[in-house]
């Protein structure tokens, strides 16, 4: 699955994203190529607070399109964090705060003129635990559509059906489309999810572990939805599973807690930032080589 | 939220981007807006209730308790409503009494139920035809158990069943299911593994529940209890068939006619004469109080006794 | 020495059993107390059924010291089923809205006082409202009224609800006072109920692009509505069984009219307040049969919210 890997043509050669180690400060972002306009995400130390606890900083990233970026590291290391950056879900929770520079295809995501609901619609989310509405399967995928102001029967039927075959569960459900969506599987009901997210038409996933409550047989399902889809969208997946990062992505970053240098507080930080099988054949960090050979986390 | 750094050279980004992030349509945005000051307005007018009553009945209240202090407290009431002045020491008895008269009869019964439901009964047919009925129970208004003490126990005793004791039997029957209810989930706080300690030192069920579930959940337990006599204390409809109408103080539940805080302001608020209406608004004070001080002495009391277990 | 089964069996069997048996006698008590209120109850309503029959239902006059008295209960029951309606329709927004904005809108360290201040509301004994009712508010409500009055009641429907007022003391107030008495229970079950909603389901809306609003409606009510409306049920039937407050306010005159401005009676009320009267047997039994309507209503009303709210805690739970 990664052997081809460099041969993919990459938008912006110009930038290799090696490691990303943190900065000094005081560094100018000037030197940024301005070629990476072909960029999806381009992070610029973005460091999250949750009221005076720091829960990852020094955070330097780049996600090219039509890729699947994992995001592994250790419980606490503030992956997560990161990935609810992406679609400012952190905006929901009281007293977070995000720093530095996160810009969408060139756009400051944190902009006071940004409205994070808008945001949502370009960058969808799956997450952990299977969480459709307790409604109808129908109106579960139809409910970001019907939002957008969608009302016309025969196009939310379109795209229900075009959502649910992206998300490989129309022919289980066809029959069934009026009956509640909890009535589904575990890995059906993340499908579902999934078909929720492609509803909106977004450019981006993000997945925060949406393999984890499932068994392997759905989780397989899940990783090879993935990949189909990756031609459409750009994937960012958190996951647990080493061995699942190694399956499915084209890039790898891995987080780490590391006391701060000021402070004796712990924070997440991203160490490596590198392609898959690099990153897993040769890591640069020793911290990496150490969590990728199981010998911490 | 924006960033703090200083903004690097961005490419420039595509407009038709920008303007999309911008914001969501007029309409959604309006909608939200409206609904959220809507909920908003809803807090505004139950804080503009609370604020009316309270204010008002503080202020009128005042006026009488602290013109006549301490007489206020020490002289009976009145016997015409037309004369002026103080006088609710009979009504303090009265609530006094009835209310720990059928905290007497409630507590102990309500806590025997609630530990048969959590303790013995758990999901049995017999316990969940009484948890449903405890619920429905609940819901039986207050002034149908005073008509039913007044059937059932004032009747049959003439005159002489209108005391402090037949009041206490009423406020007692709408005490219960409260009680009931409150305790069972206190007790279904308590951890399993407490229990089996208890069993696997050799104890019987009776003396776990007694020594060790019921001291666990007793904060709980004592805070529902106070919830209940607070809604007892200012009842009034259960009384007015089971108390009489006394205007002189008396301490003894079981004989002699007795009243209440509550039937004095209900009593003295129907009048028309401004006089008694002073004397209702004084009387709504003192209950107010009254329930506070209860609330307050079953912080500290439930405090102490959480403190005392957990060392 | 040897071990034998007696040692075994506790002498302390004993003891256990007395003390299971006095918590199920607690716990029968309840059983016992609602068989007896409604064998009482019906047996000394059965005076008025005997002479009145069932018209005691269908009959609006009630004139118990007339030379011929009669006793008909239908006023008190249309004055009952009014004023719980208008509390209803008024305590039902503000419940709602107060239970969303205290889960979803107010930041956390402003949720403790808010539930705080939505409990002291319910910690007023019923009374005080009654007595700030007939007192404070009436008085002030007539001009209100006579508004209402001139600015309605030319339109349709409103021009017949809102009629002429003569009193403050009227169906209204009554209806207005019981909203108040009502929206604490409501809000704290509506609370309770809301708050069960998963985080997951909230975040799931809002990563598909909704405002605050949609995701209210799209996972909270969705989620929340049958507890919630087990609630309002409960608070229905504690508007109508509440005595005191609306006896002070409702202005105790037999009424049955579409205008909400004018004074009414209703169940609770003239138990309460013609009970110190009621010198014959007959009118005695006729407000004990009112007691029994009023508790018959009241358990119907309670049967269903129970229901309704266990099940929707039952299927709350299984979802999850």
């Amino acid at each position: 699955m990664t052997q081809d890997l460099d041969s993919r043509p990459v938008v912006g050669t110009s930038a290799h994203p090696g490691t990303a180690l943190p900065r000094p400060q005081s560094q100018s972002a000037g030197d940024t190529p301005t070629r990476e306009s072909g960029m999806v995400f381009d992070v610029t130390d973005l460091a999250v607070h949750y009221g005076a606890f720091t829960a990852v900083r020094e955070v330097d990233l780049k996600i090219r399109p039509n890729e699947i970026t994992s995001f592994i590291g250790p419980s606490g290391c503030g992956k997560s964090t990161v990935l609810r950056c992406f679609n400012r879900m952190n905006d929901t929770i009281s007293g977070a705060r995000v720093e530095g520079d996160l810009r969408y295809r060139g756009v400051d995501l944190y902009a006071p003129s940004v409205s994070a609901t808008q945001v949502r619609k370009h960058i969808g989310m799956v997450f952990q635990k299977p969480n459709p509405f307790p409604k109808s399967i129908y109106d579960n995928v139809a409910y970001g559509p019907r939002l957008a102001g969608m009302s016309s029967r025969s196009d939310l039927d379109a795209i229900v059906e075009q959502s649910l075959r992206g998300a490989a569960l129309w022919e289980e459900v066809e029959n069934r489309l009026k009956s509640s969506a909890m009535g589904l599987s575990g890995g059906q009901q993340q499908r579902l999810c999934i078909a929720r997210a492609l509803a909106v038409q977004p450019d981006v996933i993000l997945m925060d572990e949406p393999c984890s409550a499932l068994d392997p047989i759905a989780t397989a399902r899940i990783e090879d939805l993935m990949q189909e889809i990756k031609t459409k969208y750009t994937i960012i997946i958190v996951t647990h599973s080493m061995q699942q990062a190694a399956r499915i992505s084209d890039r790898t970053a891995f987080f780490t807690t590391e006391v701060s240098s000021e402070g004796d507080r712990r924070a997440g930080v991203l160490v490596e930032y590198d392609r898959t099988d690099r990153m897993f054949a040769n890591p640069a960090d020793d911290r990496t080589e150490a969590y990728v050979t199981g010998r911490f986390g | 939220m924006t960033a703090v750094l200083e903004t690097p050279p961005a490419p420039s980004p595509s407009e038709a981007l920008l303007a999309d992030l911008a914001g969501v349509s007029g309409r959604r945005k309006l909608k939200n807006l409206v609904m959220t000051i809507l909920m908003g307005a809803s807090l505004v007018v139950i804080l503009i209730v609370i604020v009316l009553v309270l204010v008002t009945v503080i202020g009128k209240g005042w006026s009488i308790v602290a013109s006549s202090f301490p007489d206020w407290f020490t002289t009976d009431i009145p016997l015409s409503p037309r004369r002026p002045g103080p006088g609710m020491k009979a009504a303090i008895i009265g609530t006094i009494v009835t209310t720990v008269t059928a905290t007497a009869i409630a507590v102990p019964l309500g806590i025997a139920g609630a530990v048969y439901l959590n303790e013995y009964g758990k999901q049995n047919v017999f316990a969940r035809i009484l948890r449903f009925f405890t619920s429905v129970m609940a819901g039986v208004p207050s002034i149908v158990m005073g008509l039913f003490i007044y059937v059932f126990w004032v009747v049959p005793r003439g005159t002489d069943g209108l005391n402090g004791f037949s009041g206490a039997l009423a406020l007692a029957c709408l005490m219960l299911p409260i009680i009931v209810r409150s305790t069972e989930e206190m007790l279904k706080l308590v951890p399993q593994n407490l229990r089996d300690a208890s069993y696997a030192l050799g104890a019987t069920s009776s003396r776990t529940t007694l020594t060790v579930v019921i001291p666990k959940a007793s904060p709980g337990i004592i805070s529902g209890a106070l919830l209940a006599i607070a809604r007892a204390a200012g009842e009034t409809a259960p009384l007015i068939f089971t108390i009489g109408a006394a205007k002189a103080s008396n301490w003894n539940p079981f004989s002699g006619t007795n009243t209440s805080l509550s039937l004095q302001i209900y009593a003295n608020a129907k009048e028309s004469f401004a006089n008694a209406n002073e004397r209702a608004w004084g009387s709504a004070l003192t209950l107010i109080t009254l329930a506070v001080l209860f609330t307050i002495a079953a912080r500290i009391l439930s405090a102490r006794i959480s403190r005392g277990s957990a060392s | 020495m040897a071990l034998t089964i007696s040692d075994l069996r506790s002498k302390r069997q004993v003891g256990d059993r007395v003390f299971r048996s006095a918590t199920l006698a607690g716990g029968a008590a309840i059983l016992l107390i609602l068989a007896l209120i409604a064998y009482t109850i019906t047996n000394k309503s059965t005076l008025i059924f005997r002479t009145a029959g069932l018209d005691f239902f269908t009959e609006k006059r009630w004139a118990p010291s007339a030379d011929k008295p009669v006793f008909g209960a239908l006023s008190f029951i249309f004055g009952t089923a009014v004023t719980a309606t208008i509390a209803i329709v008024l305590a039902v927004p503000v419940s709602l809205g107060l239970a969303l904005f205290t889960t979803q809108v107010a930041p956390k360290w402003l949720k403790k006082p808010l539930v705080a201040l939505t409990d002291m509301v319910a910690v007023v004994p019923s009374v005080v409202f009654g007595l700030w009712g007939i007192i404070y508010l009436a008085p002030k409500l007539i001009g209100f009224f006579k508004n209402m009055h001139n600015w309605f009641g030319d339109w349709p429907i409103l021009g017949s609800l809102f009629g002429k007022a003569s009193a403050g003391r009227t169906f209204m107030t009554a209806g207005l006072i019981l909203a108040v008495m009502i929206t604490p229970i409501i809000t704290s079950i509506a609370r309770e109920v809301i708050e069960t909603t998963p985080q997951t389901d909230c975040d799931g809306a809002l990563a598909l692009g909704a405002t605050r609003w949609e995701m209210i409606t799209g996972a909270v009510i969705p989620h929340s509505a049958g507890g919630t409306v087990g609630g309002v049920m409960l608070g229905l039937g504690r508007a109508m069984g509440e005595t005191i407050a609306a006896a002070l306010v409702i202005g105790s005159s037999p009424t049955i009219t579409a205008n909400l401005f004018s004074a009414g009676d209703s169940l609770p009320s003239v138990i309460a307040f013609q009970w110190g009267e009621a010198t014959s047997a007959e009118k005695r039994s006729a407000l004990i049969a009112m007691g029994l309507t009023l508790f018959v209503l009241t358990l119907l009303v309670n049967f269903a919210a129970t229901a309704v709210v266990s099940r929707a805690m039952r299927r709350m739970q299984g979802a999850s």
